[in-house]
């Protein structure tokens, strides 16, 4: 799928929510799923400092394409954290460094996008973008 | 005095306060709004609000500068406001109350210019584990220029200062140059026994600064019964503007410190060669000032006084046990900060959650509450968490609200356990 069709499908997934509890149920859900990060990756090296949570991602680079693995101590943000590595991770640098992520939008979650929020993950959104790009030339 | 002064047991109309709060009537998610932020700053009542208009409608002119009818007219409120501040923290001389911009600005002034003219190589200045950022780092960027020592007050698990360390640094420490604490902890609650902490001080000689960002709104403010040297506080905490601050400081200090910054107002005489500078308050006071804000910070001390401070105090405090209570009922919820003497704030951290996502789902119910470090890093590093939920009281919420704050924790905590 491209990292469109991803953010299509997520906004699909949240249209049948009709109130904004249901729609953080859904995300705390997704930020419960899964321990995103293998436990080595979580220092400081890999550390977004947001004001009020902390986010770790780890990025690795296989066969053209970037993985990304990520988690935060707040659940919330792991949610939200989740979702963005769902649409950004397995595309190729140009993919990523290209992308422009809507789905934040549309789903009404722009809010954590905010400074004020600054939960991390606009900072993550920033590096996951700049380790593309970084990526994206060394391959020229 | 203490938040549980019984001077006066009258009920407040809180219905009809709220009413002179139009803010309060805002819909949040489409949920009334339930505002639990008054810490970092409080809502203003219509006075104050119509006072910000009429200063612009009526009086908007520069001040202390012009012969002209206006200017005249604002310089004239302007200097009425700063009596009546003077008058409420019952300063002896109204020109001993420096307009700044608030707290922030306030213990800057006294960090650089007090710091530039008594503090040198090898001396200390003493602090607590419980400050607010801004009471931090000018201390360390002032000690750090001069090789000077930063000293922390610890406290005990309740949150409150260790008083016999207080006095053991003031015993073996002989280069103490200023104390600095807070009156009120805006992340604990704690009162702090400021009169005592001023009275050990003096003994030694040594001045007091007290950041009084919390206390102002809250306790009865008396300068000269405490002997404090500086005091400061923001406007805007206090049912006031942003940008009004005051500095209280002593004549004798005030006098004996160089100028924090330089330009328009403070002088007296300017040439190339040398400046002598302005008298008091004005020698502290360059560049055209916030007017606005200095005139109107008058007006929400005003209406804090039309109410009464201690009445004020007595319902905070009743809310605040009432509240405290109810929450404690939440399995695995600890209050940070159990001071015996506490005030209006409710800081508390539920076992397996992160506090940045309560508030998000609080915000979602329509309660606005704090959540983070409040600016207090070090502090919530010794408690060993990331950060509260902070519930902070004004006399315009309610009882009901309370509950609602505990419903909305409750439904929160049980979404994300
Ligand atoms: C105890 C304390 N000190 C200082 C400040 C800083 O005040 P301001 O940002 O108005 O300068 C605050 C505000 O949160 C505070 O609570």
């Amino acid at each position: 799928m491209t990292i469109n069709e991803i953010q299509d499908e997520l906004i699909d997934e949240f249209q049948m929510f009709t109130d904004w509890m249901e729609k953080y149920e859904y995300i705390i859900q997704m930020g419960k799923d899964l321990p995103l990060i293998s436990e080595q990756y979580k220092q400081d090296d890999n550390l977004i400092r947001g004001c009020q949570s902390r986010v770790w991602l780890h990025a690795d680079y296989k066969d053209g394409k970037v993985l990304f693995t990520a988690d935060s101590d707040a659940i919330i943000t792991k949610g939200l954290v989740s979702m963005v590595v769902r649409v950004l991770s397995d595309h190729t640098p140009s993919e990523i460094a290209g992308a422009e992520l809507y789905f934040v939008d549309k789903i009404g979650l722009r809010e954590h996008l905010s400074v004020t929020r600054s939960n991390g993950l606009l900072s993550m959104i920033k590096q996951m973008k700049l380790y593309a790009v970084a990526l994206q030339s060394q391959e020229k | 005095m203490s938040a549980t002064s019984t001077i006066s047991p009258a009920v407040l109309d809180v219905e009809k306060i709220r009413k002179d709060f139009p803010i309060l009537s805002t819909m949040v998610h489409g949920k009334p709004l339930v505002y639990l932020d008054n810490a970092a700053t409080s809502q203003k009542p219509l006075s104050v609000i119509k006072a910000i208009e009429h200063y612009y409608t009526h009086e908007n002119s520069n001040i202390h500068r012009g012969v002209h009818f206006l200017s005249q007219r604002a310089t004239e409120a302007y200097e009425v406001s700063r009596k009546k501040v003077a008058k409420f923290i019952n300063a002896p001389h109204d020109y001993e109350c420096l307009f700044v911009k608030g707290t922030t600005d306030g213990i800057n002034l006294v960090a650089y210019s007090y710091g530039k003219q008594f503090v040198k190589e090898g001396d200390t200045i003493i602090i607590s584990a419980m400050e607010h950022h801004s009471n931090i780092v000018p201390w360390q960027i002032l000690c750090e220029d001069r090789k000077a020592n930063l000293k922390v007050i610890p406290i005990n698990e309740k949150g409150e200062l260790k008083m016999d360390e207080y006095k053991k640094m003031l015993a073996e420490d002989k280069n103490v140059k200023l104390v600095s604490v807070c009156w009120i902890s805006n992340s604990l609650g704690t009162i702090n026994p400021v009169k005592e902490i001023i009275a050990l001080a003096h003994e030694k000689g040594i001045p007091v600064m007290l950041d009084a960002a919390q206390a102002v709104q809250h306790i009865v403010v008396d300068v000269q019964d405490l002997d404090v040297d500086f005091l400061t506080f923001s406007g805007h905490k206090l049912y006031g503007p942003t940008g009004s601050g005051i500095l209280y400081g002593k004549e004798k200090w005030l006098n004996a410190m160089p100028p924090y910054q330089g330009g328009g107002d403070m002088i007296k005489h300017v040439t190339f060669e040398k400046t002598t500078y302005n008298e008091l308050p004005f020698k502290f006071e360059a560049g055209t000032p916030n007017i606005e804000a200095g005139i109107c910070i008058s007006a929400g001390i005003d209406y804090l006084n039309g109410l009464g401070i201690e009445v004020v105090a007595q319902y905070e405090h009743e809310l605040l046990e009432y509240v405290t209570a109810k929450l404690l009922e939440i399995p695995g919820l600890r209050i940070i900060g159990t001071a015996d003497q506490k005030t209006s704030v409710v800081s508390f951290f539920v076992d397996g959650t992160h506090p940045s996502d309560i508030g998000i789902l609080l915000d979602k119910m329509g309660i606005a509450v704090r959540t983070g470090h409040h600016c207090t890093q070090p502090l919530m590093e010794i408690f060993g968490i990331p950060g509260t939920v902070r519930a902070s009281l004004a006399f315009c919420n309610t009882k009901q609200e309370m509950d609602q704050l505990v419903e909305g924790v409750k439904r929160a905590v049980s979404m994300l356990l």
